[in-house]
């Protein structure tokens, strides 16, 4: 027998393999099984609970949302009285999460950077204080943190009728701090569009000042100029409208004080309480930062003849805010979770007044279902925005 | 966590299977475990909590037990499960207990949308203001712009806030989860007043570190019958709940105790010798063994001895039977004949 020789075009062409041998449509075909699976295990899911709930006539849907919430919430950014409809009541919630989440990430970062630089600190008890701050906050559950420092507020200060007064409109008391602010005045207006001009204009400058810079070597104060007209200028505006100078003043009236803002002391307690546990994580990634940044680079900035504060603003932060923006991120991530925790001392967050819905309408899985979707609409804002500004100051290569 | 405790709940109901939706499948399933699962406070004085020792006490604990009495002859059949009041409906609805005995309101909401039932009060409470003497105020009425201490998840939060509408004032709530908590916040004097239904305030009150600095202001807002629940589909199990209830209040209305039911169990009328199953009948009704009623009484004892016994006079809380006497005393509880 002769070896069969095959046509010579099928040398040529290599044999289209089975589909199963086939990587790609190999890997197509799972990820259209793992697609179904997830379909199928969340429709047996739905349907079980919707059969369950009907069974046993558990009223469903999101109709309760217009309906009279009917409970009064302690501290509000906008008017919000029982009156109102749940959605108004959420809203208030979600704007409390926010207030908190938001304070507290600026506080954190600003608290975390200080830290995480003096640990750094050639200064021996400096950097060992620092240290401890870190290891002591790091290994504390935040919710005790929380408990700590709230009964510190109600526990050591004194009731409104003997309440600490240090100097002329600000009061110290358990129902928090309250001190006096400027009346309502149109100056104020025009103080804070004046501000925001300042602004625009110094960022505009910067970049202009940047550029010659780049063109010509001859540096220019863009920030200086910037930050002294932020101050002058709205001073101006205030002086062009009269200088208003009248005050709305605290004053104890009945229970509690009337006029002036008040400052809870569940806010209080609950800021502090994630600043200072989030901002000892922080410390630790801004140190790790500055410490991924080589000494040789260093070194060579101050060899080239830059002063300290260009060396680290032009050599040692870019590299290092590449090593810290994305565990950063995930800090703010965390605090803003965190937040929810202060249904257990008492601050109206999102999570307590969808709480006390719940229970009023008893439509826990609506309620559970708009925690998650609210809580995963911050996060992945705040996920958004860190990715957007991560990018700008990854590594570009040119 | 709470939070999560409520979402493991949420999804073993979202899991549950519709295969056991037959009648009788509650009391089927709580023959066959053996024992009651009853939902309970954990954190009210007198209601339900532990003692020092870890042996739940309580109005509403005794209500469990007398319930596992009718059905097991045995009044230590039962187990408790602490809920707070946000956990509560939804433990009864996905199953992880067989009935709730947590001083729960009565309401039409909560009746018609939350897949359960009531059944008889077992106490008639109402919701009251708790000031510190020190701020002289002797009237709810004078309440207004006072920081209030409420727990969340009740219908107290509605009630307070409908008070002070209806009556032109403003209040500043502070909702704290824990009642522990709560409690400790306003004796700090973080709030000017503590409201509650009036039984917990009491409660509440027996634990200040000085309880005469307290004082209970006279109005009651609003009315909280307190009735233990069962969940939808199973009458049976329903009716058994109801009557537990309801023979306590019996046993007291017809004079029998705990000391004197053996005796009572010979006597020769006929209304006494039905209700203790000497003439048969009540129990084969039920479903029960005959001897439910006087497993009961024997047992937890009627609702005179527990109602003394756990929130009476001779108490630390010192609540008069008020609402609660028999009718024949002038107040609520009151029995169908048990024929």
């Amino acid at each position: 027998m002769q070896p069969q020789q095959p046509p010579a075009t099928d040398v040529l062409k290599p044999s289209t393999p089975p589909f199963w041998r086939d990587e790609a449509k190999r890997a197509l075909v799972f990820q259209v099984l793992a697609l179904l699976i997830v379909a199928l295990v969340s429709y047996y899911l739905y349907s079980n609970t919707q059969t369950n709930l009907e069974r046993q006539s558990i009223a469903t849907g999101f109709g309760f949302l217009d309906k009279e919430a009917s409970f009064e919430i302690g501290e509000t950014l906008i008017e919000y009285s029982a009156a109102d409809t749940y959605t108004r009541a959420l809203l208030v919630g979600a704007l409390n999460t926010i207030k908190v989440s938001f304070i507290g990430i600026v506080l954190t970062i600003i608290l975390g950077t200080v830290v995480g630089i003096t640990r750094l600190s050639s200064n021996w008890l400096i950097s060992k204080l620092a240290g401890a701050y870190i290891e002591v906050m790091q290994n504390i559950p935040v919710l005790l943190q929380l408990f700590f420092w709230y009964a510190i507020f109600y526990e050591a200060f004194p009731s409104p009728r003997q309440a600490l007064n240090p100097f002329d409109g600000l009061f110290l008391c358990n129902r928090g701090m309250i001190f006096a602010v400027p009346e309502a005045h149109p100056a104020h207006g025009a103080m804070g569009w004046t501000l925001l001009l300042v602004l625009i204009g110094g960022y505009f400058l910067n970049r202009w000042g940047r550029r010659r810079q780049a063109a010509t070597g001859i540096p220019f104060p863009a920030l200086r100029l910037t930050f002294a007209a932020a101050i002058i200028l709205p001073l101006l505006a205030w002086a062009v409208y009269g200088a208003p100078t009248a005050m709305d003043i605290p004053e104890l009236r009945g229970f509690n004080f009337q006029g002036g803002v008040t400052v809870s002391p569940e806010f209080s307690a609950l800021l502090l309480g994630l600043v200072i546990y989030t901002s000892a994580f922080v410390a630790e990634i801004v140190r790790a930062g500055i410490q991924s940044v080589g000494r040789g680079q260093i070194e060579a900035a101050m060899a080239v003849g830059l002063k300290p504060g260009q060396v680290l603003h032009l050599v040692v932060l870019p590299q290092a805010l590449r090593v810290i923006i994305p565990p950063l991120t995930s800090q703010m991530l965390n605090l803003t979770k965190n937040s929810s925790l202060a249904i257990a001392i008492g601050y109206a967050d999102f999570v307590a007044v969808t709480n006390t819905m719940i229970n009023q309408t008893g439509q826990a899985i609506e309620g559970v279902a708009l925690i998650m979707l609210v809580f995963l609409f911050f996060s992945l804002s705040t996920s958004l925005f860190m990715n957007w500004y991560n990018k700008k100051m990854a590594l570009v290569e040119r | 966590m709470k939070f999560v405790k409520l979402m493991a709940i949420l999804l073993s109901l979202s899991l549950l299977t519709v295969t056991f939706a037959h009648a009788g499948k509650d009391l089927d399933a709580v023959k066959k475990k053996g024992y009651i699962q009853a939902g309970v406070n954990g954190g009210v004085f007198g209601f339900g909590m532990p003692d020092e020792k870890g042996v739940w006490k309580g109005l509403d604990v005794d209500t469990a037990r007398a319930v596992a009495a009718a059905i097991f002859g045995d009044a230590s059949k039962v187990k408790f499960t602490p809920l707070t009041a946000q956990q509560r409906f939804t433990a009864l609805q996905s199953g992880e207990i067989d009935v709730l005995t947590r001083n729960a309101t009565r309401t039409l909401s909560r009746e018609t949308q939350l897949g359960l039932n009531f059944v008889t009060v077992n106490y008639y409470d109402g919701q009251g203001f708790m000031v510190p003497k020190k701020l002289g105020v002797k009237s709810a009425k004078e309440l207004n712009g006072a920081t209030v201490c409420v727990l969340p998840g009740t219908t107290t939060e509605q009630n307070a806030a409908d008070y002070f509408r209806t009556n032109n004032m403003k209040m500043n709530p502070v909702v704290i989860e824990s009642t522990s908590e709560l409690a400790k916040t306003f004796f700090a004097g973080r709030c000017d007043v503590l409201t509650s239904d009036a039984s917990q305030l009491a409660g509440t009150r027996a634990v200040a570190p000085n309880p005469k600095d307290y004082a209970i202001l006279p109005e009651i807002i609003s009315k909280e019958p307190l009735a233990p629940a069962v969940r939808h589909g199973d009458d049976q199990f329903r009716d058994i709940v109801d009557f537990s209830v309801l023979a306590m209040i019996n046993a007291e209305e017809l004079g029998i105790t705990s000391a004197n039911v053996d005796d009572m169990a010979k006597s020769k009328d006929p209304i006494i010798q039905r209700f203790l199953g000497v003439v048969p009948g009540n129990g084969a009704a039920l479903g029960l063994d005959e001897n439910w009623a006087y497993n009961i009484v024997k047992q937890v004892g009627n609702y005179g001895e527990i109602f003394e016994r756990n929130v009476g006079v001779n108490t630390t809380l010192g609540i008069e039977r008020g609402l609660n006497a028999l009718w024949t005393n002038g107040g609520l509880m009151y029995s169908p004949p048990f024929k």
